[in-house]
């Protein structure tokens, strides 16, 4: 069942900002979820690190950005739509 | 700082002068400092130049490091567009100016709700480290676009704008309008935001038939003064310039008494001297009345004095001008070749009336003309709506005025218009100082050209027709003839010369005939009254004749007796009595 492939997501935040708050929760359910054991998070606040959010192009808050499997990928908001997130992982077959 | 013209508004330390020329006089010295602006506009209206002008101005002059955020074109664009303005982009990149790419990818992948704190949090830490005074958003419509609902766009507006203020950046946010008509059809968020900023620019860029003509207005100014009005504005060579109606500083300009001539001489006869150096020149008249052809003599006379002189024409090629020109004894190729001649030929349709000035002022700058010739001015009244082409006039009058260039125009009249007689459609004639008019008087078959001043100011002109002939040889004015309450000219004014020629002729034979006759008359007198007198003469010598006889024989006859007497004796008397009553 389970694949060898690992998600490795780094995840930018503003602070205590609702919509961060809200993407955290709501990334940590999906991978719970959809991939159990085979992801690593980084959570950044722009807010502490101004100078990464600056180096990386990060914009808009919350952004994930997925690191492996490659192509790198973003996905700008709260991820509350699991649908959309999965169709940009490429996990929709997973589902089906 | 870049010296800026005297004006009460301008240099108020609450201003963040642009550097844009004409903009910094209409909003009285810049934007707010430390405040938000808002720049609307459709495509191509001129936002990015604009704000970008705003950022290297402060960078270069105003010692305002500053940041530039894009959200529609990358850096790499903008720089590169930018290029052609001659700002040193890539030396200000270094330290002074700063380039934030944030345009959303084209695969970004959405889902759920976002804020921009992420991008505002990068800023800072930019601001902090640069120092940056001045901040533009470049479409900033294109990130809010991907915002869900109104309402998030509401607050993402308030987040920026509170984040802006609490740091103290002057700031431009540029956003699309879209629509031709500006103001009415901003998006929903930036009505709002119309409301929330301390300053809004409207841009405008639109197409009269088919000429393109850019302007903007300030919509609102907090706490300050500013011109309403739209004002036409251009991309040039260095940048926006903004045309300012009325520029303070220029309307006293140095007023000269020196005359210079119109190139023909009994033209300046009739001024009283010539027209007035830096004074403003119409000249009206439907086309073939010799308008060329006066303005060509006033740019020969020019460079004849060693004046430099820029001819502009509108409808010919220079060539033609020239070689048109020299069928009547004026020669320009000359001045051409010593340089002291520039012509340049801007034939009707290229570019706006606003276009046709810049353009004229830079290449007058360039060549140091005192004396200007544009022929025809009217042309812009084609290229543009009236109200443009009347402003464009009026700057083109104060302009030439203030830089103290005798300026020459002529205006071309529509035979066909109702208003052909009274002002040329450019209403230059009001600001005008020298008005002549050039007509065509239909007489007898021919048509012949009519000059005429209507107006002059400070000086006594003369107020009679006159009629101007071209030869090979040059251009000259006659007198003309009033017959009946008409000005006879032409063929008309050869014959009533003519006429009174032989009339005056024949009059003179008369006299002498007269003369003649009269004098054969006394002559005749004369010799019969010699012959009277003689005649007299011989009368009397015959009655003196006469007398004498009588007496001589009546002292015959009594001699005769006494002889008798003696002869018988005196017995014989009785004898004698007797007999002598027979003898």
């Amino acid at each position: 069942m389970s694949r060898p492939v690992m998600f490795k997501f780094r995840l930018f935040v503003a602070g205590e900002a609702p919509n961060s708050a809200q993407a955290i929760a709501n990334l940590a359910a999906f991978c719970r979820a959809h991939l159990p054991d085979r992801y690593e998070i980084e959570i950044i606040d722009v807010f502490r690190e101004p100078k990464r959010a600056l180096a990386e192009g990060i914009f808009m808050t919350p952004t994930l950005v997925v690191l492996t499997p490659p192509p790198v990928r973003r996905i700008v908001g709260t991820l509350s739509h699991t649908q959309t997130v999965l169709l940009a992982l490429g996990l929709q077959d997973l589902t089906a | 700082m870049k010296s800026l013209l005297p004006s009460p508004l301008v240099n108020v330390p609450t201003k963040a002068p642009t550097g844009i020329a004409g903009f910094d006089e209409i909003t009285g010295g810049g934007l707010p400092r430390g405040r938000t602006t808002l720049l609307v506009g459709g495509p191509g209206s001129g936002k990015t130049v604009l704000a970008l002008q705003f950022l290297v101005h402060g960078a270069q002059d105003c010692m305002e490091p500053g940041i530039f955020v894009a959200f529609e074109e990358s850096s790499q664009r903008i720089a590169a567009n930018a290029e052609s303005f001659g700002w040193n982009l890539a030396a200000l990149q270094k330290k002074k100016l700063y380039f934030m790419d944030a345009q959303p990818l084209s695969d970004l992948i959405q889902s759920g709700d976002f804020d921009l704190s992420g991008m505002l949090a990068a800023l800072e830490a930019q601001t902090r480290a640069m120092g940056a005074r001045r901040i533009v958003f470049d479409a900033l419509d294109v990130i809010l676009a991907l915002l869900p609902n109104p309402a998030t766009r509401r607050r993402e507006i308030y987040r920026l704008h509170e984040w802006l203020l609490a740091k103290e950046l002057t700031a431009i946010i540029t956003a699309k309008s879209g629509g031709d008509e500006a103001s009415a059809a901003i998006q929903e968020p930036f009505g709002f935001m119309q409301f929330m900023v301390d300053c809004a620019v409207i841009l405008n860029h639109s197409v009269a038939l088919g000429v393109s003509h850019r302007d903007l207005r300030v919509q609102k100014y907090r706490g300050s003064a500013f011109d309403e009005n739209e004002s036409p504005f251009l991309i040039g060579k260095s940048g926006l310039e903004v045309a300012v109606a009325r520029t303070p500083a220029r309307v006293d300009a140095k007023v000269s008494s020196e005359r210079v001539s119109s190139g023909v001489e009994r033209l300046d006869t009739m001024l009283g001297g010539g027209y007035y150096r830096g004074a403003s020149i119409l000249i009206t008249g439907f086309s073939g009345t010799a308008k060329t052809t006066l303005s060509g003599a006033f740019a020969e006379a020019a460079c004849r004095r060693g004046e430099r002189t820029l001819f502009v024409s509108f409808d010919s090629d220079c060539n033609e001008v020239i070689r048109n020109l020299a069928s009547v004894g004026i020669g320009l190729d000359r001045y051409i070749e010593d340089g002291s001649l520039r012509m340049i030929s801007a034939r009707s349709i290229a570019g706006s009336a606003e276009t046709y000035l810049v353009r004229i002022k830079t290449i007058a700058k360039e060549h140091g003309a005192r004396c200007l010739v544009i022929d025809p001015v009217s042309t812009w009244y084609k290229s543009s709506n009236d109200l443009t082409a009347q402003s464009v006039a009026d700057r083109l009058i104060d302009w030439s005025k203030g830089d103290g260039i005798t300026l020459v125009c002529t205006s071309l009249l529509d035979e066909m218009s109702n208003r052909a007689e009274i002002g040329s459609p450019l209403q230059i004639s009001a600001l005008a100082d020298t008005w002549i008019h050039l007509n065509y008087l239909m007489q007898a078959g021919e048509r012949n050209r009519g000059l005429s001043i209507v107006k002059s100011r400070g000086t006594a002109h003369s107020n009679q027709v006159r009629e101007l002939i071209l030869s090979d040889a040059g251009v000259t004015l006659t007198d003309t003839y009033t017959a009946g309450g008409e000005v006879l000219m032409g063929t008309l004014r050869w014959e009533k010369e003519r006429a009174e020629r032989v009339a005056a002729e024949a009059a003179e034979a008369a006299a002498k005939l007269k003369r003649v006759r009269l004098d054969a008359e006394e002559a005749e007198l004369e010799v019969r009254v010699k012959s009277l007198q003689t005649e007299l003469v011989a009368k009397q010598v015959e009655k003196a004749l006469l007398v004498r006889s009588t007496q001589s024989h009546e002292g015959e006859l009594s001699r005769g007796r006494t002889q008798m007497k003696e002869l018988r004796g005196a017995d014989a008397t009785i004898a004698a009595s007797k007999k002598g009553s027979p003898q």
